[in-house]
Order: C-alpha cells, then structure tokens, then sequence
C-alpha cells in the first residue's frame, strides 16, 4: 500500500497515559529523534504531584507534550495536533485541550468497562459517536505489543509495559522520525537485561510496521528540519540548563561549588545533578532542613566556596533569615528559587511566578538582594553564570528565579564555547588593607562598593563578621546610629549600581504604540503572541526582563515610550506593582494563576484588545 | 583502645592543620575589642580559659576560626583574635558545617548556649554530631536565656520561675550530655567555667578529637541564675555529687564513709551504690573508647534527679571518619576515576547534533 506523505511546518503531540505508563521516557525519546532530525522544539511534561496515584484514575494521568517545528518555535504549544491516549483516564483528562479535528490514538486494550466507570464514562467513548469531531485511531496497542513480542523469554507483564515503545513506534512512523538512537538507548538502558532490551526494540519497530501497513493509518508527515544558528546543539531542561550554568559559574569563577540544598519538588533535579560532578570538585550536600542548606552554602562562601542553596517557594521562605546574614555580611552566595504554586504547599507540580515580591523583600530590616530570571529553559544557563557573576564581584546574596515551567521544559540549546564564557573571577585579598598593617573587613571598592574578601587561612588578616551591624570599615559592633544610617545606603547603593545590560525591545514596525513586556518563564508564549498579532497586520513592541534587581537603568525610559504597556504575570501583578511604584507608570496587567503556562492565543487576543483601545 | 584512637590523642585530629612555626602567647589571641559580658559572668573565665589554652595547639591562628549563634555567649568570637562568624540564632553549627566540609586545613569551634543550640537549633546540632562534622562545639548551660533578660530554657529545672513562666516551668529539661550522645556523637564531655585545668584539659582533647565534639560546659549567669552549679563548686558539697569519669579508672566518688561507687544495674543501666558495700571487681570501670554508647549514656543519666551526683569529664570519646573526610575522599575518587572535569566536555555530553 502506497501512503500519502504530506509536508507540516510544524506539530504538537501529546502523550498521556498513566504515571506507570512510561509517557515522561516515550515523550523524552521522540524528543530526542526530533532533535537529532534537526526540528526546532519545546517540550512540556505534566506529571501528577502523586508518586504512583491509583492506577486508571484522573489524579495519575501524566502526560508529555512536544510541539517541533520547521522554523524555529518559541512554546510547546497551546493544543495539541495529536493526542495519545493510552487509557481513559488520559483521554477523559486531556480532552478538553484538544481541538476538533486533531488526531486521537487511543489504546482500545484499555477502555475496559472498569477502567471506564473509574473515569466516569458512562459507555465507551470510542464506541459511541463522541469523539466524531476528531480523527479517532482505536488500536489495541498493548495487545499488539504482547503479540509482537510473543517468544520473547520475557514475562506477559514485561511484554505489556513495552506498550510504550510500540506507540512511540507509531509516532516515529507518523513522523518519519529516524529511529537509531533509540534503538541505541534501549540497548544501553536495558544493557543488564539484554532479553528486555530486545523485546523493547521489537516492539518499537513493530509499532513503525504497524502504521506502514495497517489501512487506520493513510497519512505520515514530513517537517522539515528548522534553520536555526549554525553550532552544536544539545536538547536541555532548565533544571539541567542551571546546574551546568551554576558549575560554569564556579569553574568561570575559579571558586569551588558549594550546594547545600533539601529536596523540594521543582527543584531536587539541580541537586542530582550537581551530585554526579564531584569531579569539578563540587561539594553537595543534603542538609537536614531548608535553613540548613543555605546556612551551610553561606559558611563554605566565608571559607571561600562559592556557596549556592536550590529550593522552591517554602524553601525560600525558611531561609530568609540566613539571606539576610549574607547580605550584612556581604559574602557571595546564590539563591535557586525554582518557583511553584503557592502560598503553602499549593500545588508543588504547577508552574507560578509569585515570588519575586518575596525574593526582593521577604527579609527583615533593608536588605536589598538582586534578583534575576531566566527567560527559557536554556537561558537558565546563561542567568546562573550571570548569578555567579554579581555574586562574586559584588559580595551578595543573589536570588534566581526559574519555576516550574522552565525547570521541566526542555528546547534545543547551543552549546557555548567555553571560550564565549566570561570570565567572573574576582581575586581573595590577601594584603592589609588599613593602616598599620590592619586589615578593614569593610572597606568598600569606590567603583563598585563591594567589601574585601579575605578567607580562613590567610595570616594577618584574621577578623570577625556577623549579624550585628558593623561600623564601616572596621566591621566591628556598632551601634552608631549616622553609621547605621550611612551601612543601610551603603548596601542599597551597592546592589542599586550592579552593572546590568540595557532593556533591548523587539518592535520590527519600529512605531508600534503598545508595548508587551514580561519577566522570567512567560518570554517564549509572549514573542509567540506577539508573533502572531504582528502576523495579522499589527503592530506591538515587545520587551523582557531578566534582571529584576537592579532594573535595566533604560526601564522607565522604555515604559515610557508606549502608549500603553501590557504586562502578563503568572501571579497578580508583583512586578507591575513594582513598576507602577518605581516609574508612574500605569502598568496593564494581566494576571492568570491557574498553574500553567500562558498560551501564545490567549495572550494575542489580550495584546489584539490593548491595541484596539489605542 | 584502638590505636586509632591513641593517634588521635597524639594529635591526629588536628594533623591537617597547619602549624605555626612562631611561638604564640595568650595575648597574640586576644583582639582589640573590649569584653562586654556582664561583671561576674561565667563567660569571662571560659574566655580566659580558651585564649589561654589556644596557644598548647601550636596551630597557625588564620586556620582557627570560631563560628557562634546568638546569645551572650555568641559574642565570645568577637573577642578571639582569629576568623569569626557572629551568625544568626540556632544556625551555627550549620554554618560551620558548610565551613568545616570545604575547608578541612581549619579547626572550627562552635560557641553556643542552652537555648541556641537546643531549642532554636536543636535539629543542627543533632546533625551535625550525627555526621560527625569536623567542628567542636562548646555549649555554655547556664540553664538560663540572659540576653532575652531572664526566661526559662531548654536545660531549665520543671517548675522554673522566670518572667515568662511565673507559676513555673512545665517542661522536663534536656540532658544535653544524653542528647548529644543520643545522636551518638563521636566526642561528649562536660566540665564547669570555674574549674579552668579541667576545662582546659576536656578542650584540648576536644581539639584533638577529628570529628564533632560537644563540650557541655556549666556557666553561672550571676544576673538570672545566678548560683545554679554552686553545689558542683562549693568545697563543702562539691566532693559528695561530682563523678569523675577518666577513662580505664574505676568509677568512685565522694569522701570518707559516703564514698560511693557506680555499677551496671541489674536493670541493665548503671547505678550508684555505697563504696563499702560492692567489691573491687564490681565497680564499673570507665571506657570512653567503648564503640557501643549505651554505658555512656546510662552514665548521663546518674544526674538524675539532678545533681543528686554529676559526672564530670569525657563520657565518650571514639575515632570515626568525619565527614569532611569522607566527603572530600569522594571527590578524590571520583577526579581519580574519571580525571577532572572539563567543562567543555560536560556541555558537549549527552545527544549533540550539528547545525551548519
């Protein structure tokens, strides 16, 4: 049978299944042949917050969307072209972001009468008319796996959880993805089981028959490979992207990594991460709580460490005291928000942007610390180099916001040079620096205000810090109430004169009235929606900040040149509150706090009303 | 005893500290910052005690450094003329933590109190003698919080009238001897501020020991306390309650026909009987080496109800890999293994393709 091939420029498939499933593996896998075929790509997991909740329930769907393309693409994607569907469950949960037409591959062995009534479908969705505004596909695939891997010395349950593979057979199929490095990745997942490695492979070529011969399937798609920046790339998440930005930070640095951190969901990945780099000479270390992981990082920065501490929202909250003995005491160390719902617990999966006010305030006394946010899951490389630059030549405290989003989504990155990196280093003191030979613990560089940092082990300059305000210069106990006064602008003046780059805008009409600005994780469904306002004849400025403390010094200037400046947050409108404070300006937010990211067409249609009101 | 353990005595702990090679006196460890405790406090003598002690170690000052929480006895680094760090409340023995793992070339000592180290901080102290940090951590009990001006603290006798509890204490206090050695702290080992050989004598072992050592010391506050050890001080009572424990003797205490010895208990603990009335063979012999610290802890419990007799001196004292140690030979192993790394080979790693 011959098949028609019909050229896409881009598609967003989803798979979902349950957390057993193995979705979050298929999803990485197709990720991976997408990647090597050459597609630009954006990657979105969604797992449920339970580690294994009930089997064929809703709470235990997890699911994986990929969204590739011919040109280079900016988010995983609002609705998916393609869903897989490997149980009710999965269909039932996913349904409802999927638009009439799309494809649904649905795995028939599943939608059991029992499987059914847990979801609560009255009769079988794929037996009644239900789904006849989709492209349904029923296909038996774990019974088809089971068949395909009939005398494999393998047993029936280890033949079922191959389903996956079958599927992702299928897709690659559908997708004429090339097939070899995962034939390759079984081979080596499955390297002690050699019999499970190759029922898996059997089963992934089997699925690649299944859509070459079988009449459900007619159609199979080409996208193109994108054009993007010559180089060598990778595939990488935000997480992966911060743990190697916070290792180049140190090795840039020329400072040993110090992580003291406490396993929080989003963040525990940075801390496996770092854990498997012992050879950079990175110490990690799991502390028996939140405070004790920062106040550990902070000690390894009076020894000379760069210390860092990861944590999410509750983490950033316990450790706050301690931020502020960084600040007083003016010693390096970088703090990983990777933000997630809150207040509280809130939902430790989801994805929100609420804790910039807490970064910037969320400490006693004035304690100003410079805070910045990765715009994509590959730019949180650059912003933890960038964390580990003002850190160091500034002696500060430094707050890096990732989240949810950025931390678990993952695009294609080109690798830098090593030599493109800069170097950050910024010498011990090791000579007096008073007179008689005395050494002042705070005497500030004019230029850039930073103390002197001298380390244990170095003879003659022995001195003490802490929590108590210093006099300045000597560092010793004051309680001078002008030396108060002149410490708290002293440390205000020295984060306010961090050298930032510029606010760069992105208006290609260059006479656009309206300006979109953003921060952090929302840069990629902003361009995207700016991107297609633009596309529909309009025109809209668009802006993003990645250093949220100090702003860029042409910030007002910016917000000033607009008509109107619309500002999308996941929270309720923390930094157009700051902004709106700062310059007058009347900031329009739009705020939406439901633990995903925004979409590219929600946020047109918004940018499409600012405009209309011009 | 293992040998291990006599190399520590011998000043294995402190073998990757680098000596110094000028002679140092009291003074050289005393900085330029007038001492602001209150006149008569314990503290002074403790901080006469260590400055005058520091110079025995015949260690480089720049590599000893004194890390304290908040309290009145958190101020004692400022008056150290080494490295310090005045932290923050309860967190010291984090902070030195983080401290002590990256940088085993420097003695770390930790200064606390009742209330900093066993309320506030009580998880970090718990752990880090569980991980056996190389850190040494002197805990002054004064059984009082001074610098709050006078409320009850952890360490506090049930039943304590202070402003905060004016119908008195409810709470049963910590032994921080049996808490320490409920964690199974390598080095244990209380003195007093008043008795400055003995504390002398416990600090320098501590200083030898390379692991976590906690060193309970008994501190009057004359302002809110004033008076708690005068039992334990006075020449009239102070022979009849203290127990002094020194490793491989036999443990007797008291005078003339109230001498007493300990023995283990039929109820498998430790108990005090009268000297005329057990055997030679049946008085308990003190093994602070013993890997197993149930005795240890049994022994702690002698003051009980309190100050009925209190074991003074080295209750434990074992030789285990500390966690720098461990921490840092992992590193080690893991650059032999694999050599070190190279940045531009971890970015490059993993599935790569090439654009152009």
């Amino acid at each position: 049978m011959t098949k028609q091939v019909q050229q896409l420029d881009r598609v967003i498939i989803r798979f979902a299944g349950d957390s057993g499933d193995g979705m979050q593996l298929t999803g990485d896998r197709f990720t991976a042949e997408t990647a090597q075929f050459g597609n630009d790509l954006s990657t979105l997991p969604n797992f449920p917050a339970e580690i294994r909740a009930p089997a064929g329930t809703l709470p235990g769907v997890s699911s994986f969307q990929l969204h590739f393309a011919d040109h280079d693409i900016l988010t995983p994607g609002d609705a998916p072209n393609v869903l897989v569907a490997m149980n009710p469950a999965a269909l039932k949960a996913n349904i409802g972001d999927l638009p009439r037409g799309a494809d649904i591959i649905a795995n028939t062995d599943e939608f059991t009468k029992r499987n059914l009534q847990k979801v609560g479908y009255p009769g079988n969705p794929l037996e009644d008319d239900s789904l006849k505004e989709w492209r349904l596909h029923a296909v038996p695939l774990t019974s088809l796996t089971v068949r395909a891997l009939d005398g494999f010395d393998i047993s029936k349950k280890d033949a079922e959880r191959a389903k996956n593979m079958f599927a992702l057979g299928l897709l690659s199929w559908m997708y004429n993805r090339p097939t070899e490095g995962t034939v390759k990745f079984l081979e080596s997942k499955f390297a002690r089981k050699p019999e499970i490695a190759k029922a898996n492979i059997a089963a992934f070529q089997a699925g690649w028959n299944y859509g070459e011969t079988t009449e459900s399937f007619s159609v199979s798609y080409e996208i193109k490979p994108a054009t993007l920046t010559p180089g060598v790339y990778r595939n990488i998440s935000g997480n992966q992207a911060l743990a190697y930005g916070l290792i180049a930070g140190a090795v840039q640095a020329k400072l040993p990594l110090f992580l003291g951190s406490y396993p929080i969901t989003p963040a525990s990945d940075i801390l496996h991460e770092l854990s498997k780099h012992k050879r950079f000479g990175i110490r990690t270390f799991q502390a028996e709580d939140e405070i004790a992981g920062v106040a550990a990082a902070l000690g390894a920065s009076f020894g000379g460490s760069l210390g860092v501490t990861t944590t999410s929202g509750p983490g950033v909250a316990l450790k706050a005291e301690t931020v502020g003995l960084a600040v007083t005491t003016e010693l390096p160390l970088i703090v990983v928000d990777v933000q997630r719902a809150g207040p509280s617990t809130g939902m430790p999966t989801k994805t929100e942007q609420t804790d910039l006010l807490m970064a910037m305030y969320g400490r006693n006394g004035e304690s100003p610390v410079p805070v910045l946010a990765p715009a994509t899951p590959s730019d949180c490389f650059t912003m933890a180099v960038e964390a580990a630059r003002i850190a160091v030549k500034y002696r500060t405290p430094v707050m890096l916001l990732s989240d949810g989003y950025l931390a678990n989504g993952s695009e294609p990155w080109r690798i830098p040079e090593v030599s493109e990196l800069p170097d950050i280093s910024a010498p011990f003191t090791t000579e007096a620096n008073g007179e008689d030979g005395t050494y002042l613990p705070f005497k500030r560089d004019p230029e850039t205000l930073a103390r002197p940092w001298a380390v244990p082990g170095t003879a003659g300059l022995e001195h003490r810090i802490g929590g108590i305000e210093k006099a300045d210069g000597t560092g010793n106990i004051s309680y001078d109430p002008d030396n108060h006064d002149r410490m708290v602008r002293l440390r205000q003046a020295k984060i306010d004169g961090i050298d930032v780059p510029d606010l760069t805008v992105d208006d290609p009409s260059g006479d656009a009235r309206v300006l979109v600005l953003g921060w952090g994780s929302t840069y990629g469904p902003i361009a995207a929606a700016a991107r297609r306002v633009r596309a529909a004849g309009h025109k809209v400025a668009q802006a993003h900040l990645r250093h949220l403390n100090p702003l860029p010094a042409n910030t007002g200037e910016v917000l000033r040149s607009y008509d109107k400046v619309l500002l999308p947050e996941i929270n309720l409108g923390q930094l157009a509150m700051l902004l709106r404070a700062r310059f007058l300006v009347d900031v329009i937010s739009y705020n939406r706090v439901r633990g995903l990211p925004f979409k590219a067409e929600e946020l047109a249609a918004v940018i499409g009303e600012v405009i209309e009101s011009v | 005893m293992s040998d291990s353990f006599n190399g520590g005595l011998n000043g294995k702990g402190l073998a990757l500290i680098p000596r110094t090679d000028s002679k140092q006196t009291l003074k050289d460890f005393k900085s330029d910052q007038e001492v602001r405790w209150c006149p008569g406090c314990g503290d002074y003598a403790i901080l006469a005690a260590v400055q005058s002690f520091l110079p025995e170690l015949g260690l480089r000052r720049e590599n000893i450094v004194f890390v304290s929480g908040i309290g009145c006895s958190s101020r004692f680094p400022y008056y150290l003329n080494t490295y310090g760090f005045h932290s923050i409340h309860g967190r010291a023995p984090a902070i030195a933590t983080g401290l002590a793992a990256s940088r085993p070339d420097l003695s770390v000592w930790v200064i606390t109190g009742d209330g900093d180290a066993l309320s506030i901080g009580g998880n970090h102290l718990i752990h880090a003698l569980r991980r056996n940090v190389n850190l040494n951590i002197l805990l002054f009990n004064n059984r009082i919080y001074g610098l709050t001006k006078g409320q009850y603290s952890p360490t506090s006798e049930i039943g304590k009238i202070t402003k905060s509890t004016p119908m008195g204490s409810l709470d049963k206090p910590f032994n921080p001897i049996s808490l320490a050695l409920g964690a199974e702290a390598g080095f244990v080992a209380r003195t007093m501020d008043s008795d400055r050989k003995h504390l002398q004598g416990v600090l320098r072992q501590a200083a030898e020991h390379r692991g976590a050592s906690l060193v309970e010391i008994y501190q009057n506050c004359n302002i809110f306390n004033d008076g708690a050890f005068d039992t334990l001080k006075d020449p009239g009572t102070r022979d009849e309650i203290t127990v002094r424990l020194e490793h491989g003797q036999p443990i007797v205490f008291g005078t003339g026909e109230n001498e007493r010895a300990v023995r283990l208990s039929p109820t498998g603990g430790v108990e005090v009987v009268r000297r005329a009335e057990v055997a030679d063979g049946e008085i308990l012999v003190h093994d602070a080496h013993n890997p197993d610290p149930s005795l240890a802890f049994a022994l702690s419990r002698l003051d009980e109800p309190a100050f009925e007799h209190v074991p003074m001196g080295v209750f434990r004292s074992i030789d285990r890999p500390s966690y720098d140690h461990l921490l840092n030979e992992q590193l080690a192993t893991a650059t032999a293994d694999k050599g070190e790394g190279s940045l531009a080979d971890l970015l490059h790693g993993g599935d790569t393709w090439t654009i152009g």
